[in-house]
């Protein structure tokens, strides 16, 4: 390429400026400078950007971390520094540029026909023939023959020869500037679109960024920015039936509020999802009203489908619950009377007590729709470890929504989170499904618990009773607790089991399955130094009465009687909650018999259950709340023409080879004419080696080759 | 002085209308009547978009075609058996996704899963054979032509399993049915024949079949990838798109991005025979750098999925995967000088890998340009900094200091080669480090 690549070179002014301007618009300083953006943005990249202070302080050390702030490697991309490198950037193609436009122009122009005859010499692909004709005639045809070709020819009739000048692929120059001046252009157009004019506001315009919270309307002036503001990018979120025209623009040490010309009235948002549960569609049913023409506008907002309106562009960008009501109820999980019923907003908390301790409840969330793979259990027969080539081929032959392991997704309904602190400010988060959901071929209620968000949810499943509610399974908590129920279960047991025999075995029998039962309901107070390590009930407590009593010989079958004696007071026990409840008896049936062995698992484990009483989700209106992203982006324009100039700039600069050729005819001495040619491109490719045999071919006959 | 005359006005080459021979016009009749076939039928189903791109790919395709002849019998042959395919899932009159498991055909070779995996079996019986060819004595030319030959089968079936998949993804459900170049299956798909096919090309320009054993290597190892990511991960079931990705923009960006990083990890294997041709008569074993580095990161490559791998089923098929790695180091370790033999000329490798180095980053560049136009319809901004993009950014910025530095400084040679193998590392963590170890908008292939 004949642009050069070293500097500009100032023709008046001090030594220092002259070499300061040389190094700026060099390629090597280019180069240089687009080294370290490289680096930058490796860092940027590797760097999580944006996080709070305490993520980094935690994960380099307070030392490291204000270093890293220091140099601004948290938000690199905004970073002084960053920006400064750009604009040297664009300085230096600018100068670039600048420096190579009006020799480009004057190569476009010019043929270079008046190059010397012996410099023809000095070219790497040259040839030479002897023809039989005169120079000017041949001169004439061999230039018909070019322009055939597509060259650009200009002939020099000179005393001692003709010189055939010739060129083309000139675009290859024009697309060296359309490519560099895209550079400057989309950098330029970025610039603008970044957060300079927003910083320029708080240098110059005394803005600064608002810290407290409240109210967006009390909001002082000198935290807004004027809605004629030419460039921002904000978010803004509006909950169904609300309206709002402040968008928010979060800055590292606070927020600005950026005033729209228009208010957006959220009418409602709508999520669809597929099958998979995988979600198919976001969108915001808006209507946007006009603060100066007092017009108002009805649109949708989607994710790839932008509204824009007088010149702001609205984007879906995400959503939120916008207080939904719901309406909890407590439910019994120690079996012990007492009610709850709450009503309150996802976002809002409430002071409460739960087992007499107070407690603050916090809503976080409503999810109406939980769609849950449910098809592992079933698929985990097969056994993974059983290489069969044939089945593991055949199963991967066919259509592409085949899978070897099966996947069965289905919505569950929903379900509430919900967090309990303490007075020590420790919280505990709980998941409630609304619903029962089948699980292993038995349908069951939801309750999950976990103590940090990080850990996941572990589930008390709470069996359905005959009318798929949780009340028969309260009901029979509730008896357990009881002391009297208990006493009439234990007595109808040991009657029953030992009906028609000797009274002694049928007290015994009583005394066996009475303490079983209360070892279970967590009563059993023969240790009255109550050991801290002791489980609080369940089948942990029986095991460790066997442990504790019984010679390890005869555990085994001491547990088996143990728990053949547990099942059968279980099984008295609820009778008599249900007829205490007034409810029908339990057939002795398959389905009783299911019921209760989840009983004793989920009565088990209630003891486990962190607070006394969980609160189910009785009913719910939703209301969702839609952020958009706002922003003015009018650099945008300035960005596509550059993209635009870019890709022609490279395809030209690629694609196109320029290259000039000259053939020197000159006549001999017997009459007949030698011809030189040479042919010179700023493309050293095998292409144009390809094309100089074809020229040769074409312009000299029977050429004599030149041995360099 | 009039022999002269006539002999000029004799050979000017002819015009490019006059060059198309009878099977290039019967070929661009086929594509305009198979196109106005499709309009006559469907055109009530289509928008006006819609029509005016499927009137504007029979020009397109035409002259892809008699820019590079071979595409008239690929396409030719793909039509067929993906039309085949379709016809195979009728079943009383309506399409239906169970046939793939009724008739033999699809079950066997043409439902997408299927084509897939014969795909792969050929791409790594087409390496085999490029290798055999290169290091065997006697019939090397004749093993590198099979080999060529199973390469250009193995584009088909990969253009038909990805046309039957894209089908298949209608008859799923119709909200489900979109291009197959959606996630990071898809793309490995894509990547795998478009390396291929443009090697293929320079393999037609350059009339030697010499540097397939390189350039196969490549596009093996994404199979191998791709395999993996089947068996283990079961990721070639289809999904539907979500919101962010239901765009058109997809079906430009996606392919011309993978344009690029096809052309630029075909100029890494260029550079890296490069290497080894310069490299062959070297005895000092530290000096064999290239190889080495080669081996080292092929067998670095299951460590860098240790975390997942070694817990889940997958581990046997990385050690596989080492020990094959292995063996491919060890072989050129030891064949090298026959390798450096039977490799094309210096000038040659040097060429090709300029040449695709130019496609790539034009492409590239469109591509990045794309993403940028449709980033700003689906995330609010056509540019934020978000790590692909930032990632892609640093791959552009390379191969464009290496196209200033060739076109402007001259660079050539060794450097030139160590830079565009180093390329490829950059292009790798941009296409697939970044999924796997940096989070963002990205984030549409997760490993």
């Amino acid at each position: 390429m004949s642009a050069s690549t070293t500097g500009f070179e100032l023709e008046r002014g001090s030594h220092r400026l002259r070499a300061a301007v040389e190094l700026l618009s060099s390629m090597r300083f280019a180069i240089a400078l687009l080294s370290v953006i490289c680096i930058a943005s490796v860092i940027g990249t590797v760097l999580k950007q944006h996080e709070p202070v305490n993520n980094y302080i935690n994960q380099f050390g307070p030392f490291w971390a204000e270093l890293f702030g220091t140099a601004q490697l948290y938000s690199v991309y905004g970073a002084w520094w960053f920006l400064l490198i750009l604009a040297f950037l664009v300085t230096s193609t600018s100068l670039c540029i600048v420096r190579n436009t009006p020799k480009i122009l004057k190569d476009l122009k010019s043929y270079k026909e008046s190059v010397r005859e012996q410099s023809l010499k000095a070219f790497a692909l040259r040839a030479e023939a002897d023809l039989a004709a005169s120079p000017e005639a041949t001169a004439q045809s061999m230039g018909r023959a070019l322009a055939g070709a597509g060259w650009k020819v200009k002939l020099q009739q000179r005393e001692t020869g003709v010189m055939v000048a010739a060129k083309a692929g000139a675009a290859n120059k024009l697309g060296y500037l359309a490519a560099h001046s895209a550079i400057v252009l989309i950098c330029l157009g970025g610039l603008f679109d970044g957060d300079l004019v927003v910083k320029a506001q708080t240098w110059f315009q005394g803005k600064t960024p608002f810290m407290g919270g409240g109210m967006i309307a009390d909001v002082a002036d000198q935290h807004r920015l004027s809605d004629r503001n030419p460039t921002f990018r904000g978010n803004l979120l509006v909950s169904e039936g609300q309206r709002s025209g402040t968008a928010i623009l979060s800055q590292p040490d606070g927020v600005l509020l950026q005033d729209l010309p228009f208010d957006i009235e959220l009418k409602k948002f709508s999520v669809d999802y597929y099958s998979t549960g995988m979600p198919k569609l976001f969108a915001s049913d808006i209507v946007i009203h006009d603060r100066y023409s007092g017009e108002s506008k009805e649109a949708r907002v989607e994710v790839n489908h932008p509204v824009s309106y007088r010149g702001v562009e609205i984007y879906q960008s995400s959503f939120d619950d916008g207080g939904s009501r719901l309406k909890l109820k407590g439910i019994a999980i120690d079996g012990k009377p007492g009610s709850l019923a709450i009503e309150g907003r996802v976002g809002e908390s409430a002071r409460i007590e739960i087992g007499g301790k107070p407690m603050t409840l916090e809503l976080t969330a409503l999810r109406v729709i939980n769609v849950e793979n449910l098809g592992q259990a079933a698929g985990s027969g097969a056994d993974v470890r059983k290489v069969d080539l044939r089945h593991a081929i055949e199963g991967r032959l066919g259509a592409g929504n085949k899978t070897m392991s099966q996947q069965e997704r289905r919505n569950v309904g929903p379900s509430v989170n919900y967090k309990l602190r303490d007075a020590s400010g420790q919280a505990t988060e709980y998941n409630n499904y609304m619903q029962p959901l089948e699980l292993d071929g038995r349908r069951v209620f939801l309750l999950g618990v976990r103590d940090t968000p990080a850990e996941p949810f572990r589930y008390l499943r709470l069996p359905v009773d005959e009318s798929d509610s949780m009340a028969g399974f309260l009901n029979l908590r509730a008896a357990l607790a009881d002391p009297a129920q208990r006493r009439e279960a234990v007595r109808r047991y040991a009657a029953g089991a030992t009906e028609g025999q000797r009274r002694d075995l049928t007290q015994a029998l009583e005394a066996s399955a009475a303490r079983a039962l209360d070892l279970f309901a967590g009563v059993e107070s023969s240790n009255a130094a109550r050991n801290p390590a002791r489980p609080p009930g369940g089948l942990p407590a029986l095991s460790q009465f066997i442990e504790a009593q019984v010679p390890e010989a005869e555990r085994e079958r001491a547990s088996e009687m143990l728990l053949r004696i547990l099942n059968g007071t279980l099984f008295e026990l609820a009778q008599v909650g249900r007829a205490h409840a007034g409810l029908p008896a339990l057939a002795r049936d398959e389905r009783s018999v299911s019921f209760m062995t989840q009983s004793l698992i989920a009565l088990s484990d209630s003891f486990y259950y962190p607070v006394p009483m969980a609160l189910e989700l009785d009913a719910f209106t939703q209301v969702q709340a839609s952020v958009f992203q706002v922003a003015r982006a009018p650099g945008k324009t300035v960005v596509y023409l550059g993209c635009l100039f870019l890709i022609l700039g490279v395809f030209a600069m690629l694609y196109v080879r320029e290259r000039r050729l000259w053939v020197w005819l000159a006549p001999r001495a017997d009459g007949g004419l030698h011809a030189t040619l040479a042919l010179s491109s700023n493309r050293k490719t095998m292409d144009t080696e390809r094309e100089f045999e074809t020229l040769k071919t074409l312009l000299l006959q029977t050429p004599i080759e030149v041995k360099a | 002085m009039t022999t002269a005359t006539q002999n000029l006005a004799l050979p000017l080459p002819p015009g490019y209308f006059a060059r198309r021979n009878l099977s290039d016009w019967l070929f661009a009749l086929f594509v305009a009547v198979g196109a106005g076939v499709v309009l006559a039928l469907y055109s009530a189903h289509m928008d006006g978009y819609e029509q005016a791109i499927l009137i504007g790919a029979v020009p397109a395709l035409v002259a892809l075609a008699w820019f590079w002849r071979p595409v008239r019998q690929l396409t030719v042959a793909v039509a067929a058996l993906s039309l085949l395919a379709i016809w195979l899932y009728q079943s009383g009159g309506q399409p239906d996704l169970a046939r793939a498991e009724q008739a033999f055909l699809l079950k066997y070779f043409l439902s997408s899963q299927s084509a897939i995996l014969w795909m792969s079996m050929l791409f790594f019986m087409a390496t085999a054979f490029y290798w055999v060819g290169l290091l065997s004595r006697a019939h090397g030319d004749g093993f590198e032509k099979l080999g060529s030959r199973l390469t250009w089968v193995a584009i088909t079936l990969a253009l038909v399993g990805s046309l039957v998949r894209w089908f298949e993804s209608y008859l799923i459900g119709a909200d489900v049915g979109h291009i197959p170049v959606s996630n990071l299956y898809e793309v490995f798909v894509l990547f795998s024949w478009l390396t291929a096919a443009y090697y293929l090309y320079y393999e037609d320009q350059y009339q030697t079949r010499r540097m397939g054993a390189f350039v196969m290597l490549v596009v093996s190892a994404a199979v191998g990838f791709l395999l993996w990511y089947t068996v283990v991960r079961e990721a070639h079931q289809i999904q539907p798109l979500v919101p962010a990705l239901q765009s058109w923009w997809m079906k430009l960006h996606v392919p011309a991005n993978f344009i690029g990083y096809g052309t630029f990890a075909l100029a890494a294997m260029v550079a890296f025979a490069y290497l080894i041709k310069q490299q062959a008569g070297e005895t000092r074993w530290h000096k064999l750098t290239p190889i080495w580095l080669l081996g080292v990161a092929l067998c670095f490559v299951p460590i860098a999925f240790r975390v997942r791998v070694v817990a889940e089923a997958g581990g046997s098929y990385w050690l596989g995967y080492a020990a094959v790695s292995v063996l491919i180091t060890l072989g050129i370790l030891l064949g090298r000088r026959r390798i450096a033999e039977r490799l094309p000329a210096p000038e040659v490798l040097d060429d090709v890998m300029y040449k695709s180095i130019a496609v790539g980053f034009a492409f590239f560049t469109i591509a990045t340009v794309l993403g940028a136009l449709w980033a700003a319809e689906a995330w609010g901004g056509y540019w934020s900094w978000d790590p692909k993009e930032t990632w892609a950014l640093i791959v552009w910025l390379n191969y464009a200091a290496w196209l200033h530095m060739r076109l402007m400084k001259g660079l050539r040679g060794t450097v030139a080669a160590w830079w565009a193998l180093a390329g490829l590392a950059v292009t790798t963590f941009a296409f697939l480090g970044v999924n796997m170890f940096l989070s963002g908008l990205h984030s549409y292939g997760t490993l």
